[in-house]
């Protein structure tokens, strides 16, 4: 095998590499950078992350963005895993297609769509738009991410050990707890990471679905972005990227572990 | 299975539910508000449906609804050429995605085994990192007095700083740096899996290197190209930070349309019916991505 990596192989993999981690590394570079103008090295410095702690507004922001990412990813994760076994395990019910489709567009649904027609909704039904409805909103495309991760891992999963279970005596429900349960849970702690960045990372559905008063983290660095490159968000993004980043890695270790163990 | 307990159908049921009513329910408003009249009100549009009037009520909500906005739509030209230009832009980036994620997910594949998680954990990496943030990096590099220009100028490649920022050019170098790991993972999945004595017995039987490679490992990577060119040629189309961020006023993005009509020209109504006209074009791919997708989990 090893000696089919060709110098062709070789090449595309640093180019690509690098064309993935160049920008990224660009950002965090210039966020060190003492000149206010973002593409002049003035010197090393750390006064723009400081600027960023004395900004209430963006702690604010990142207040309200923490609090919907954790509650939407842990009711995604629920809903998506409840949705995934109805896919793989529940074999046929009526309105299957639909259901299956209803998992799936979301995952390439353009977001001014979703945000557009949620927002309709919530409007028809009468509904004040706020933190509520961005979590209601996050939720719902949550678990359409969360619902395709676990499903990839329980279609892996052979049906024949839950049956097993239940022919020992076990209710449904314990064979789900003992047997599947431990399984799966590597796939349900993907999802739920999956739907937390998502959620962290969504503008376009956060800004049709929020109201006055709830402005997440993203809308506030869309409105500073718009207005032009400035170092304080090149400190922000660093810090995003690199509180996401060791997350991360951190849930692969944990999943490499449980792999080794199991 | 008709021997279903009220649990497991709660378990069917909670989602299911929730999908309906977030998620298709939606749409039908979206339609209905397409076919009413941009009104000063809260919330803008007319006909309300007024329920205390009983039938007539509702008899007149379905009078007052009309095609008004479609036909607005079809007349003024803005409209059609930003759906075109949309639909080319998002096959120009998915094809140059396709070509560029090829490479690399073919290299990840031949790649030595022992290293093979920590690649595809450097691929997947930027993707978990935000997407906004990724787009606004570009930003400093593709500026008139950016690095880019910086660093092409210092090296003599040019004498006039280039304009890459604000035009159609940005828009791609956009896209496909924002989904390439979706293109990468799929095409890496079906090429991981490949036999490789498919190959050996190709070389045995006389073919090369470069035929082998077109007739043996790019038909059968077919399934991962094709789930990579719809994650990315879908959500493409209706693309909305990169064109704004990146593109400029030539740049016509359907998505980008949709938020202005919203959000700057507060019309309602116009802004449903260019949701309606986007979700019909992409019915059609989307249902294919599902198809393909459900079949991809019975088979594999």
């Amino acid at each position: 095998m090893t000696n089919r990596f060709s110098w062709f192989s070789a090449t595309s993999l640093t180019l690509g590499m690098a064309f993935l981690y160049l920008p990224i590394l660009i950002l965090v570079v210039y966020s060190f950078n003492e000149s206010r103008l973002v593409t002049v090295w003035g010197g090393f410095s750390t006064k723009w992350y400081g600027e960023l702690f004395r900004n209430e507004a963006f702690l604010d922001a990142a207040w309200v963005t923490l609090r919907v990412a954790l509650i939407s990813a842990t009711v995604a994760t629920l809903l998506g895993t409840l949705a995934a076994y109805a896919l793989v395990r529940a074999g046929k019910f009526r309105g299957r297609t639909l259901f299956s489709g209803m998992i799936y567009a979301p995952l390439v649904m353009p977001e001014v769509i979703t945000g557009l027609s949620l927002l309709l909704l919530f409007i028809s039904i009468g509904m004040d738009r706020g933190i509520t409805t961005i979590i209601l909103a996050h939720i719902t495309f949550g678990m359409c991410f969360a619902s395709v991760v676990v499903s990839s891992r329980l279609v892996a999963f052979d049906a024949s050990l839950e049956e097993a279970a239940c022919d020992l005596g076990c209710t449904p429900v314990q064979a789900f707890f003992y047997v599947t349960l431990p399984v799966i849970a590597p796939a349900i702690v993907a999802a739920w990471l999956l739907a937390f960045t998502l959620s962290l990372d969504d503008l376009v559905i956060a800004s049709f679905t929020s109201g006055p008063g709830a402005t997440t983290l993203p809308m506030k660095i869309y409105s500073q972005v718009r207005l032009g490159v400035t170092p304080e968000i090149n400190a922000l993004s660093t810090l995003l990227i690199g509180f996401v980043s060791i997350g991360v890695i951190l849930a692969s270790l944990a999943g490499k572990r449980a792999a080794v163990e199991t | 299975m008709n021997t279903r307990t009220p649990g497991q159908r709660l378990l069917i049921a909670l989602p299911y539910l929730w999908l309906l009513v977030l998620f298709l329910a939606p749409f039908l408003i979206v339609l209905k508000i397409s076919l009413s009249d941009l009104a000063v009100s809260r919330p803008p549009y007319t006909p309300q449906i007024d329920l205390s009037e009983g039938w007539a009520g509702l008899k007149d909500f379905f009078a007052n609804l009309d095609f008004e906005n479609y036909i607005f739509l079809a007349e003024d030209s803005l409209y059609i050429n930003a759906y075109l230009s949309s639909l080319k832009i998002a096959a120009v980036s998915t094809f140059i995605t396709l070509l560029i994620g090829y490479a690399i997910a073919y290299a990840l594949a031949r790649a030595p085994r022992r290293w093979r998680p920590t690649l595809v954990m450097l691929v997947i990496l930027p993707f978990w990192t935000s997407f906004l943030i990724r787009v606004y990096a570009w930003i400093g590099i593709l500026k008139t007095e950016g690095l880019l220009n910086q660093a092409l100028l210092s090296i003599g490649l040019i004498a006039e700083p280039l304009q890459i920022m604000n035009t159609t050019t940005a828009v791609y170098i956009g896209i496909v740096y924002s989904y390439l790991p979706f293109m990468i993972l799929p095409i890496y999945a079906t090429l991981e899996k490949m036999d490789e004595s498919l190959l050996e017995a190709a070389a045995d039987l006389g073919s090369s290197r470069f035929a082998a490679f077109f007739l043996v490992t790019l038909p059968l990577s077919l399934p991962g190209i094709i789930a990579g060119c719809f994650l990315v040629f879908i959500p493409a189309i209706g693309e909305f930070v990169i064109p704004d961020l990146l593109g400029g006023s030539d740049t016509l993005m359907i998505g980008k349309t949709l938020w202005v009509e919203f959000f700057n020209n507060r019309d309602w109504p116009l802004a449903s019916a260019v949701a309606t006209l986007l979700l019909l074009l992409l019915i059609v791919p989307i249902v294919l991505f599902q198809r393909q997708q459900m079949k991809q989990e019975i088979g594999g």
